[in-house]
């Protein structure tokens, strides 16, 4: 399934459109230092971390989305590095266990192959 | 007693973040500008380029402390002073062993850019220095009173890599007596949440990434003398009130 697609399916709030691109499983983690290393090549990246390191952190991993959990504030320095890395940020009301078990929910009912890329 | 102005967080262009023109040379030169007494320049997890901010000062007869932004286990921001320019090169390398390594990607955090005294780039850091060391947050402190230094929990107030945001609270066991505080005005607020930081020394920095970002002497700090040793000592003190 497609960024554009997934938060239409759970009408999460858009931030910043960015690219549509694959998601192929879900990371959750909120120290930026363990993403770095940890995070997933086009996971959909859930997170309560807002800042513009946020997206640097996604941009190097290349996961393909962050969804802010429970409803984070962002800063205008994160969206313009959105906008400046074309990468899609969406926000959840729902804490990061229930954000990341929907998305992981959805992906599954579109019949996205989770176990090529738990692997 | 001497009344110092002081701007004690300045990053230089080794911090990805960091603007290319904030060379050693420029920080010291426009801390000279603007009348300052004391500076310290402390890019993140490195020491690299104060040495030469330390021989550009030479010139201008400004104190150059020398230190770091240390990012712990937590992810919280602590401000290290040190004594000498050997002890921040000592603690640069103890701090380097316990990076997480990964490449800078200049294209997505910045350069890293080792300066020489001329003012010409000597070399660059090529693991990314925002990086958090395996160092927690708790032995930050006698780690820093280890290598003569002190330690300072950085920007309190705000909302990413601080102790109150990223801990959310002040661990029982703290013996900080000096907190960086960026607004000054919310720090009455912080008291009233979090009671220890009623014994602390507030100070305030620029924690400049541009040139133009240095405090204006604006900020006093007294100490014995106008050195980092001093400084460091005068820090260190309980906080009367």
């Amino acid at each position: 399934m497609k960024t554009y697609k997934l938060f239409e399916n759970l009408g999460y709030e858009i931030l910043n459109k960015g690219e549509d691109r694959l998601v192929s499983g879900v990371y959750c983690c909120d120290l930026l230092s363990v993403a770095m290393s940890k995070g997933k090549e086009n996971a959909a990246w859930v997170t309560v971390m807002s800042n513009v390191n946020t997206v640097a952190v996604c941009t190097l991993v290349d996961m393909s989305c962050i969804v802010l959990a429970d409803g984070s504030s962002v800063d205008e320095a994160m969206l313009e590095k959105a906008k400046e890395h074309n990468v899609c940020v969406m926000r959840s009301k729902l804490p990061v266990f229930e954000t990341a078990k929907e998305i992981f929910d959805t992906l599954n009912l579109f019949g996205d192959r989770l176990e090529e890329y738990c692997d | 007693m001497l009344s110092l102005s002081y701007d004690l967080h300045i990053h230089s262009c080794l911090s990805p973040c960091g603007d290319n023109e904030s060379t050693p040379c420029n920080i010291v030169g426009m801390a000279y500008v603007k009348g300052l007494d004391v500076i310290a320049v402390t890019d993140h997890n490195s020491a690299k380029n104060c040495p030469a901010a330390v021989e550009a000062a030479k010139e201008f007869g400004i104190t150059v402390v020398c230190g770091m932004e240390l990012t712990t286990a937590e992810e919280v921001h602590v401000l290290c002073l040190l004594p000498s320019l050997e002890k921040a090169l000592e603690l640069d390398e103890y701090v380097q062993k316990r990076l997480i390594k990964i490449k800078n990607d200049p294209k997505i955090f910045g350069e890293q850019l080792i300066m020489n005294s001329a003012d010409e780039v000597s070399g660059s850091v090529e693991n990314l220095l925002i990086n958090a060391a395996d160092i927690s947050f708790c032995e930050t402190f006698e780690l820093l009173e280890g290598f003569g230094g002190i330690a300072i929990p950085a920007h309190i107030d705000k909302s990413a890599n601080s102790l109150l945001s990223n801990l959310g609270f002040i661990p029982p066991d703290s013996s900080f007596k000096t907190v960086e505080v960026h607004r000054r005005s919310l720090f009455p607020d912080l008291c009233q949440t979090h009671g220890y930081l009623s014994s602390c020394r507030v100070i305030s920095n620029s924690d400049a990434h541009y040139l133009g970002d240095i405090n204006e002497p604006e900020n006093f700090l007294h100490a014995e003398e106008n050195s980092a040793e001093a400084v460091i000592e005068a820090l260190k003190k309980p906080c009367e009130k």
